[in-house]
């Protein structure tokens, strides 16, 4: 037998920080890195969801936080509890339907800017400004294809908050190199979650069509993100900063 | 709610579509200018004006006008 002692993507004697853990992506990112060796601080709203994740995490030394990251007073209760990291996965997201444009209505807007943008944006200042990542550590941001890579009608409003990520991402990538800290985005394509779950707008013939659209034949999983993320958290992205990784099926080919 | 209310509202989301040409028993889909953004804006429209939130199956099973304002005030 063969032992593997050599892995660069290893997460071993790392500690990750994984926001939206109670579901989708971002649990299984939590669950996938604990896999790796990792020990994990799970953050999301629901402590009944939260802690069935965190039963679900392999080895030991993991624990959570319930915050919600739309009060700013909980993003700091984060920074203040979290220990000293080597990475953060900023994934919580929203999606609040499908609208076109010229329904949208301010309070909605403030919503999902607040959710997924500014959100990961003041848990970053914090714990920047705390000096919880350590040099070297790794941000990995959950983005998505809509608003970065492609455009569709009626999702304009999670667009606009993914794509406005995606740039902050870049410009803090450029502010941190200094300080050790890499930041980079996996854009996914569309991805089996309960985000992502029918909402009713569009019928299950619909999605069933978009789905054969993609050129590997399906909609994503939640691991098919959640390995992209291991990738830029490990030492094997060690040189990578500011980039953005499309993990999407080949959907933006065609 | 008034059917011809309904019919306004529904006609707004169009173009170039008065509501003088629509009607009760206009089979919407039909309709030239009828694809999935108009879709979406009825769904959105019949959300802000009735605050009645309809599914694609409710538009799927609708054939006619009359028949989406039936829905929507089986919904009220």
């Amino acid at each position: 037998m063969i032992i593997m002692t050599y892995n660069p993507y290893s997460l071993e004697g790392k500690t990750v920080l994984v926001t939206g853990a109670s579901s989708g992506i971002g649990q299984s990112t939590a669950i996938e890195c604990s896999k790796m060796g990792a020990s994990v601080i799970l953050t999301g709203r629901n402590e009944e969801r939260l802690s069935l994740t965190l039963e679900k995490l392999e080895g030991t030394g993991h624990s959570m936080i319930v915050a919600n990251l739309d009060d700013e007073t909980e993003i700091e209760k984060i920074v203040e509890m979290a220990s000293q990291l080597n990475g953060c996965v900023c994934n919580a997201g929203i999606g609040l339907g499908t609208k076109p444009a010229v329904f949208y209505k301010k309070k909605e807007l403030e919503q999902i800017f607040t959710t997924n943008t500014i959100s990961s944006i003041l848990l970053l200042k914090g714990l920047v400004k705390r000096k919880k990542l350590i040099n070297p550590s790794s941000v990995v941001f959950t983005s998505s294809i809509e608003g970065n890579a492609i455009t569709t009608i009626g999702n304009g409003m999670y667009g606009m908050s993914k794509a406005a990520l995606t740039a902050y991402a870049k410009t803090v990538a450029l502010e941190l190199a200094p300080k050790g800290i890499r930041c980079n985005v996996v854009t996914p394509g569309m991805v089996k979650t309960p985000l992502t779950a029918p909402t009713g707008e569009l019928t299950q013939e619909q999605l069933d069509a978009d789905a054969a659209k993609y050129p590997l034949g399906r909609y994503g999983n939640p691991q098919d993100i959640a390995w992209g993320i291991i990738y830029l958290l490990s030492d094997a992205a060690c040189w990578i900063t500011g980039t953005v990784l499309k993990i999407d099926g080949g959907i933006t080919l065609v | 709610m008034e059917l011809q209310e309904f019919i306004n509202n529904f006609a707004e989301q169009f173009d170039d579509i008065d509501a003088s040409a629509l009607n009760g028993s206009t089979i919407f889909k039909d309709l030239d200018e009828w694809n999935s953004l108009v879709a979406l804006s009825v769904i959105a429209m019949i959300d802000e004006e009735y605050d009645i939130t309809l599914k694609g199956n409710d538009i799927i099973s609708a054939t006619t006008v009359e028949d989406l304002y039936n829905i929507v005030q089986s919904k009220k």
